[in-house]
């Protein structure tokens, strides 16, 4: 090892290391968990008015240019920072299927795929298609790769779940070789000149040029707060329970009468969209659009994004989409060793921490909090542990 | 930690029922049954036939399971199933509640058969069950489980979750109500906050009484509730079940405690070795020879059912 | 919408080449069939680990890889390169053999180690099956990744050539070579001597015992810790031999990713037979290999043959999820 390798693990060992004090701090069930509590304590208001500023802060960073977080000369920050956002996106609707509803889709890059694809082939002059304003293509995207994780959902959903890992990874696959072989999605030559939002700055030059992260990277926070919304809406009404009642057991879930099929079926469908999402802000922001990004390895990494954040925590997981596309960036002298650490890193997270970096947490009721409130005097036991930990009530008893 | 201002002062209801009055509590509880038993469209009158095996015959290869059942349950009363360890009392239930199709023979509920209906949709059509070996959604509340049996009557789809449409709303807040009426009845409600993993093993019990009553069925289904009762928690379960069945449900009991079935019971159905040999009245089965027959010399234990 | 399904549609990027196919029918039947005995060995070792612990074991793939890296070592180490040697035959015998030991031994111990560091503590714990499943994806990218760390990137390694396949006999006027006789007799015979082992002996006995239900077993008096450590064994030392045959088709097959689609199929070939069931590994391999070979004849193109893998597997699970010969080895989970 080189003494940037060495500095460079050091570094990130820290890094992981704070992560890891961060998510021990927030679990309630812990004695030391005041932060936790505390957070709980507040009503929604209150919480508001810590997360405005908080949010202002994120959306600056590119900006702010914090000194740590700062990435080495030859690395250009907000790009980094675009990256770190667009796998907390990517996190985030992976975490709808495998850690709310307990499905594991290994074929995720597939979604990413048709997305980028899809904003490519309506707004690149290398596509014969007719072109369409690049923002079109965002919920174009999202309906194109809803339509796919329907079409391949719907003969797979119904197997047992270790099939399903092994389909959707076949898809995946799949994907990657269509557009490989296919004539019109270019293979290896691919698209140039993706299309990219309008707006110029000052200067002239386009305010969304793939050379200024800055924009692509707010642009980018500001579609993850939407969704963020509409995910949490989603986890606080019957659907968000029908997943967890899925993953929980999927037997007794249907037994108390949740259309198992269908609430699965709409659980892919929505990480599929929100994939596709992602696909074609990727292809936005890079601006081309090749066969050689979409492989296997890829997948691994957006799962290794869930459960390193904490698989069925929405923080969580924006989280550790953040943390797996820093890292390469920041930590360049490890680049090369990025799979080799992030497959390590998922053995030793199953082995002691399966969790994740923040456990598992969620509400499951639309106004439960004042619901708990007016009912016991107290708010609910939320889960410190994660989906992935949990155990069925019957061995417990 | 509760100095919010929009919620009752401390303690919330629960707290509150200690300290209510007689008029105020009987009014209280007027509410909880209020909600507990919902008004559900049930074609057949009290005292017709509301489920109706018909020659049900459950082959697993070559072990008969179920050897040509049939028997009735009339709305609004409590029907016992007993029977020796390995008698097909779990898999005649399984074949109520669509976990496996008959082989040959109908279920019929209501004078329409079963079909090919899904779990789901025997669910929605009126039969909820509980389970032998406590299956709860351990990472949920105790609330939320409840909310999960209530779902099962809702309509809100997933657009209207997404955008909190009114619907949504109204569902949700009579869901949390129903919910912990339902948690009072079976008096576990001041557990209600808590993951249902970490409770204890009476409250899961009841709690999936709970979540099955919530689905509103017609016919629930009690798959040995008392396993693991101690006689007083017995008793307790017993008045509980007369509850039940005084507002308004009807009631299938697989029991292996002689003394809670008898004592519960308004009628009996006996299988062994996957065929029916009596029913009647509790007493008649008392004293019927085949029953005793059957059932001496196998001592009564905390078994698994055979095919479970 | 519209737009993009005729513009995707009307391009002719896929044709059927059926003057190929009907030409190279028997050829391609006799090179699918070598190609299916090489995943039916591999399919063992997913199938068998099933059986026993309802796990799919993702870095099996990468169990069988290594088997690939170490024949190609051992082979270089006995003289074996580029370019093909002719030594005598009692001698050339005599060097696979030993490379084929090299790689079972290779292969067998990467199986132990992972059972023991990876899936060992997630038993003793009682996590769900979730949590296997990304361990053994993790594990299966740890070793990919060191593969490539230690060969300094992604590059395969030079060809290793064994022999240069002679042709043997003709039928359906159709050349069967020494080569393909080799590989398929002798994945016939391990395979055979796998199944008689499981079904004859005391320890295959425990392993059919654990498979059925476990607690019973080791009620029963069945270690079942060894039974596991055994299955594992069993599965990678066949992935070793594996990995000769697939070494000796593919002369430049050992990359480091290289074990990746081959175990995909090699899993398609085991869920085609019926997961859990020993001789539906060897049948589902067979087929498997007939069938995407026909694949890659009849679309003229050898990357088709992944596609149809997976395409069959999806039609697999969909039609009959149990597979052609159903789970005996295991149990059907209700």
């Amino acid at each position: 090892m080189t003494s940037d390798e060495i500095i460079d693990l050091v570094e990130m060992v820290v890094l992981v290391a704070v992560l890891v004090a961060v998510g021990k701090l927030f679990q309630r069930s812990k004695a030391s968990g005041r932060l936790g509590e505390w957070w709980n304590s507040k009503s929604r208001v209150e919480q508001w008015a810590w997360l405005v500023p908080l949010i202002a802060v994120v959306v600056l960073i590119p900006v702010i240019n914090p000194p740590f977080l700062t990435t080495e000369p030859g690395t250009n920050f907000p790009i980094t920072m675009f990256n770190c956002a667009l796998y907390a996106l990517v996190a985030l609707g992976l975490n709808v299927v495998v850690g709310q509803a307990g499905l594991l889709d290994l074929g995720y890059v597939g979604f990413f795929a048709v997305g980028a694809y899809v904003a490519a082939l309506f707004t690149s002059p290398d596509s014969q298609l007719s072109k369409i304003p690049y923002l079109w293509t965002l919920p174009l995207a999202m309906v194109v790769t809803m339509f796919f994780g329907v079409v391949l959902g719907t003969p797979t959903l119904r197997l047992r779940g270790d099939y399903l890992a092994i389909v959707t990874l076949g898809f995946g696959e799949i994907v990657r070789l269509l557009a490989t072989l296919m004539p019109p999605l270019k293979g290896n030559v691919g698209f140039q000149d993706v299309g990219h939002p309008p707006g110029t700055k000052a200067d002239g030059g386009a305010l969304f040029a793939n050379t200024n992260g800055t924009p692509w990277y707010m642009l980018t926070i500001g579609i993850i707060l939407i969704v963020l919304l509409l995910v949490g809406n989603l986890e606080r009404s019957r659907v968000g329970r029908a997943w967890v009642a899925i993953r929980e057991d999927e037997d007794a879930a249907e037994m108390m009468g949740v259309p198992v099929f269908k609430f699965k079926l709409w659980a892919f469908a929505i990480g599929a969209a929100i994939g596709g999402l992602s696909g074609s802000l990727f292809a936005g922001q890079v601006s081309f659009v090749n066969n050689q990004k979409f492989d296997v390895p890829t997948s691994v990494l957006f799962l290794a994004a869930v459960v390193l954040g904490g698989s069925g925590n929405k923080v969580g997981v924006l989280l550790g989409g953040f943390v797996i596309a820093y890292i390469p960036f920041r930590f360049t002298a490890l680049a090369s060793y990025k799979y080799l650490i992030f497959g390590v890193a998922l053995v030793v997270l199953m082995i002691f921490r399966p969790q994740g970096l923040l456990g598992a947490r969620q509400r499951l009721l639309a106004r439960g909090r004042q619901a708990y409130q007016r009912l016991i005097g107290r708010p609910e036991q939320l889960s410190s542990d994660s989906s992935l930990v949990a155990e069925k009530a019957g061995d417990s008893a | 930690m509760s100095d919010t201002p929009e919620v009752e002062p401390e303690g919330g209801i629960v707290a509150e029922l200690e300290h209510m009055t007689e008029a105020e509590r009987a009014a209280h509880e007027a509410e909880v049954a209020e909600a507990v038993a919902p008004d559900r469209e049930i074609a057949v009158e009290v005292g017709d036939t509301l489920l109706e095996l018909r020659d049900v015959t459950m082959r697993f290869g070559g072990l008969v399971a179920m050897d040509s059942v049939s028997f009735s349950i009339k709305r609004g009363e409590i029907l016992g199933l007993i029977g020796p360890n390995g008698a097909g009392k779990t898999t005649c239930f399984n074949a109520m509640t669509g976990v496996y199709r008959p082989t040959s023979g109908q279920v019929l509920l209501e004078d329409r058969p079963l079909g090919r209906a899904k779990r789901h949709q025997i669910t929605h059509r009126g039969i909820a069950r509980t389970f032998q070996n406590i299956r709860l959604f351990g990472e949920m509340t105790a609330l939320e489980n409840v909310v999960v049996g209530a779902d099962a009557r809702h309509q809100t789809s997933v657009v209207g979750a997404l955008l909190r449409l009114p619907r949504h709303h109204r569902e949700e807040r009579e869901a949390i109500d129903r919910a912990m009426a339902l948690l009072e009845f079976m008096g576990i409600a001041d557990r209600a906050a808590d993951k249902a993993k970490n409770l204890p093993y009476g409250y899961q019990r009841r709690l999936e009484i709970a979540r099955a009553l919530a689905t509103e069925p017609k016919l629930l289904c009690l798959d040995e509730p008392a396993a693991g009762f101690n006689p007083a928690e017995k008793d307790e379960l017993m008045g509980l079940i007369r509850k039940i069945r005084d507002d308004g449900y009807t009631v299938l009991l697989i029991e292996h405690d002689m003394r809670l079935v008898m004592g519960v019971t308004d009628r009996i159905v006996v299988l062994e070795f996957g065929k029916k040999i009596a029913e009647g009245l509790p007493a008649e089965i008392r004293d019927n020879p085949a029953v005793i027959a059957a059932y001496l010399g196998v001592p009564d234990e905390e078994d698994t059912d055979g095919a479970a | 919408m519209h737009h993009l399904i005729t513009y995707l549609a009307d391009a002719p990027w896929i044709t059927f080449n059926t003057g190929a196919f009907s030409d190279q029918f028997w050829a391609s039947t006799f090179d699918g069939l070598t190609y299916g005995s090489i995943y039916a060995l591999v399919a063992m070792g997913y199938t068998l680990v099933y059986g026993v612990l309802q796990l799919i074991n993702f870095a099996h793939s990468e169990v069988f890889i290594v088997g690939v890296y170490a024949t190609v070592f051992a082979l270089n180490a006995m003289g074996f390169g580029p370019s093909p040697v002719y030594p005598p035959m009692v001698v050339l015998i005599i060097d696979l053999l030993v490379a084929m030991v090299a790689a079972m031994i290779a292969s067998g111990l990467t199986a132990l180690i992972l059972e023991r560091v990876a899936y060992r503590p997630l038993r003793k714990r009682n996590a769900p099956r979730l949590v296997f499943l990304i361990t053994a994806i993790g594990a299966s990218f740890t070793i990919q990744y060191l593969i490539f760390v230690w060969r300094g990137g992604s590059n395969a390694e030079p060809a290793t050539i064994m022999f240069v396949p002679d042709p043997v006999f003709e039928v359906f006027s159709t050349i069967i070579d020494s080569q393909q006789l080799t590989i398929f007799i002798a994945a016939i015979v391990l395979m055979v001597v796998t199944d008689q082992f499981i079904n004859r002996t005391k320890f295959g006995r425990g392993i059919r015992a654990v498979a059925q239900d476990p607690d019973t077993a080791t009620l029963m008096g069945v270690n079942k810790e060894r039974v596991i450590m055994l299955t594992f064994v069993i599965g990678g030392v066949l992935a070793g031999a594996a990995a000769l045959f697939y070494l000796m088709k593919v002369p430049q097959g050992a990359s480091f990713n290289g074990g990746f689609v081959l175990g995909i199929k090699a899993f398609a070939a085991a869920v085609l037979g019926g997961i859990g069931n020993i001789r539906g590994a060897l049948l589902g391999g067979l087929l498997l290999g007939v069938v995407s070979n026909y694949g890659v004849t009849l679309l003229g193109n050898s990357s088709w043959t992944d596609v149809v893998a997976f395409v069959v597997l999806v039609v697999v699970l969909m039609v009959r999820p149990t597979g052609l010969l159903g789970e005996s080895l295991g149990k059907a989970r209700v």
